[in-house]
């Protein structure tokens, strides 16, 4: 007999899961979005946000003050990085800033590691996990609590893109650069913008996944997470990567249960690639992703 | 002009060549009583905290064995390091890049990949490759496998061990039957080596099995524990790796699933696995063959003798008598009491790899010996013969408080009598497909 209870707790479970795969999602959006590039390093600066703000508590620093030291690291390290990498690489061919970026993934987690040490930390945000039982359905608070996280964030950058100078500057870069060039706006400030704002990204998600895995190396891997979810939303829209987010977890966890077993189990990682490559071949900007037309 | 250069260019070559073919040939040679232990460690990377620990606790002995004794007879232990990051072309880099060092005793690489991929290597070279509480399940047999010794503990003796263990909590064997077991292993070749063992168990004592793969790293699991509370299982067997294993303990808890009756693997048993998952772990259990802790006499005197002389490996003083340090500890013992059996064979003085294999197929201490090397209660006791290279060790069972690991049952004796047959139909395959011949006895001359 089939069990609509054991399905519905799995949609909802894939559904909370989808939306932790959105927020590290939304980081490389919007670096895409501005200047055209897939930054492969996201990962790298989710580890290194989330193992400074732990390793900075873990030294006695008072949670809030670590937090606000955490961010200023992550700005001046989005800032650094559009100085020293992307600035002298302006204008150069799409694939060589995105090996710059993949470098600099390496080179992150590297100075991660040095600066921090190599131990596993356990981090507490003071959100329990013990789970709602509702009408025999069990749903995490942790995971109602990222959503909701999740959920102020997109309101955050919607009203920033809306209504501020730089949100307008930042759309106005990403509709076209050399037209935001022509009326003066100054690329590279729009750049360092646009990265400290993925940085501050990266420390929200790197809290978030820290809090649920762990503080390790592992955590720069969470963008294999993302990448199907980017594919389907597209790259270059903050709603694709919600409802991409949401997309790919309900389906690989639909397909882990009840398709797996057909194959010996063990397909979820591989389920939303299929997923994805499947829409790639007939919309390859993705569900909301701007599609590109170039006159030739 | 041109003749004349010419006439110097091809003095000058001859002069070279003159001074190159008189110089004795470079090779080099072992100093006077030294014994040379490569070490393929990981210090950075993904599984760096492991490593770390587990080459910190082994360095750790090996200089409290040159500090208090001066060596073993004399006879001083050194090593050195070749970053691995736990990746196997790295490894093998390492060995070809060590391996002509002198006076090499063993590799002890702690990686099933690199150690998969040195087998023929060291084979051939001559050289024991120990694999302590990992490795191939097969190489326990000597016969086929001379130089692979998979010391205290393989991964089919622990299955058995597990559900020796879970039959313990039930009040014995014939209480399995009827209970539902679920092993959520980690999606990789380490994860899947005992799938055809669990199944055998299962149909030996009755109880019914789900085995659940999770895909590597394994830092999602909701649908496999869904999945695990819609089977109502008993007890879940956590054979899991690094992330896989915090993040099993969270969503058991996230799904209702009681953490006391998750039993980790002999992999899923450090602090660095409970630590990340907070109060998810606390009543969590896992196998181990060491305990954790540093009230030995033998992990005392490393904090007094090493790391009073400022020679301490680990950099974080607060992880000396962990896990994965104290595993480190007691392969250093293993290492450098074969050394030592060889030594009395041998003699005193830099044995070959040939020589130290021979030592550790003689490799027996007794729980009297144990407590002499000030090591009673951190491990059981080993028993390795030219034949049986795992030792027949014992394994315990530790629990998770919040702080620390604490013991909760006595030394359990796997089922080896019951899965010797399995490894030596494994290994006879094995030695058929390479053409290796079997030893028939211990002084059978070994080679490929």
């Amino acid at each position: 007999m089939f069990d609509t209870q054991f399905l519905i707790e799995v949609l909802v479970g894939g559904l909370l899961s989808g939306v932790m795969y959105s927020l590290v999602a939304i980081g490389f959006v919007l670096i895409y979005k501005t200047s055209g590039v897939l930054n492969f390093a996201q990962g790298a600066m989710l580890l290194f946000a989330a193992l400074t703000f732990v390793s900075l508590v873990e030294r006695g620093t008072p949670f809030a003050l670590a937090l606000l030291a955490t961010l200023a690291i992550m700005v001046a390290l989005g800032i650094t990085i559009e100085r020293a990498v992307l600035r002298p690489l302006i204008n150069q061919p799409p694939i060589t800033l995105f090996m710059a970026t993949l470098g600099l993934s390496y080179v992150i987690e590297g100075a991660a590691q040095l600066l921090w040490g190599t131990q596993v930390h356990g981090l507490e945000i003071g959100v329990s996990d013990i789970p709602f039982d509702i009408a025999g359905v069990f749903i995490s608070r942790f995971d109602l609590f990222a959503a909701a996280v999740a959920g102020s964030l997109v309101a955050l950058f919607t009203l920033f893109f809306r209504y501020t100078r730089t949100g307008l500057a930042f759309r106005a870069v990403a509709d076209d650069q050399f037209a935001a060039l022509a009326v003066g706006l100054r690329l590279p400030r729009v750049w360092a913008a646009v990265w400290t704002a993925a940085g501050i990204v990266a420390l929200v998600a790197g809290l978030l996944w820290g809090a649920r895995l762990g503080v390790q190396f592992s955590l720069s891997l969470v963008v294999l997470k993302a990448l199907p979810v980017l594919v389907l939303g597209g790259f270059d829209s903050i709603t694709g990567a919600i409802v991409g987010g949401l997309l790919i977890g309900a389906i690989e966890k639909l397909a882990e249960v009840y398709v797996g077993p057909f194959f010996g189990g063990g397909i979820e990682a591989w389920a939303a690639y299929v997923v994805a490559l499947a829409l790639l071949l007939v919309r390859p900007s993705g569900l909301f992703g701007q599609k590109l037309v170039e006159r030739v | 002009m041109t003749t004349f250069r010419h006439a110097k260019l091809a003095l000058g070559a001859a002069l070279a060549l003159g001074l190159v073919t008189s110089l004795p040939t470079f090779i080099p040679q072992a100093k006077a009583d030294e014994q040379f232990f490569p070490l393929q460690s990981y210090r950075v990377g993904p599984y760096a905290a492991g490593g770390t620990g587990f080459f910190g606790g082994f360095i750790d002995y090996l200089n409290l064995i040159n500090i208090r004794d001066g060596g073993v007879n004399g006879v001083k232990l050194t090593w050195d390091e070749g970053e691995t990051q736990y990746e196997v072309e790295r490894g093998v880099e390492v060995y070809e890049r060590l391996k002509s060092r002198p006076g090499v005793a063993a590799w002890n690489p702690l990686s099933v990949g690199i150690a998969y991929a040195m087998i023929d290597r060291i084979s051939k070279d001559k050289v024991p490759l120990i694999t302590i509480n990992h490795g191939r399940t097969d190489s326990t047999d000597g016969r086929v496998f001379p130089y692979v010794f998979p010391l205290l503990l393989n991964p089919y003796s622990e299955t058995s061990g597990i559900v020796n263990y879970i039959a313990t909590r039930e009040g014995g064997a014939e209480k399995l039957k009827g209970k539902k077991i679920v092993v959520l292993y980690h999606g990789s070749p380490y994860g899947k080596e005992t799938i055809p063992i669990y199944k055998l168990l299962s149909d030996k004592y009755g109880f019914e099995l789900e085995q659940i793969e999770v895909p590597h790293p394994g830092n999602e699991q909701q649908s496999q524990w869904l999945s695990i509370r819609r089977a109502k299982a008993d007890y879940v067997v956590l054979r899991g790796w690094g992330v896989m294993n915090p993040v099993a303990l969270k969503t058991a808890q996230k799904t209702g699933f009681p953490v006391d009756h998750i039993i980790g693997n002999v992999w899923s048993n450090s602090e660095e696995d409970v630590i990340p998952a907070g109060d998810a772990a606390k009543g969590y259990v896992a196998i181990t063959t060491q305990a954790s802790g540093a009230e030995y006499p033998v992990l005392q005197e490393v904090i007094k003798t090493v790391y009073g002389a400022g020679k301490g490996n680990l950099d974080d003083k607060k992880r000396i008598g962990s896990v994965y340090h104290n595993l480190g500890i007691v392969n250093g013992i293993l290492n450098v009491e074969a050394v030592r059996i060889a030594q009395e064979k041998f003699g005193k003085r830099t044995l070959t790899g040939d020589e130290v294999r021979w030592g550790f197929e003689h490799l027996q201490l007794d729980p009297a010996r144990v407590e002499a090397l000030g090591a009673k209660g951190l491990f059981h006791s080993i028993n390795v013969t030219w034949d049986n290279h795992e030792g027949n060790g014992r394994v315990t069972f530790q629990q998770w408080d919040g702080a620390k690991w604490k013991v909760v049952s006595d030394w359990i004796s796997p089922d080896w009598a019951a899965l010797r047959p399995i490894i030596e139909k494994s290994s006879t395959a094995y030695a058929q497909e390479r053409g290796i011949k079997i030893r028939t006895s211990g002084d059978d001359p070994v080679g490929q």
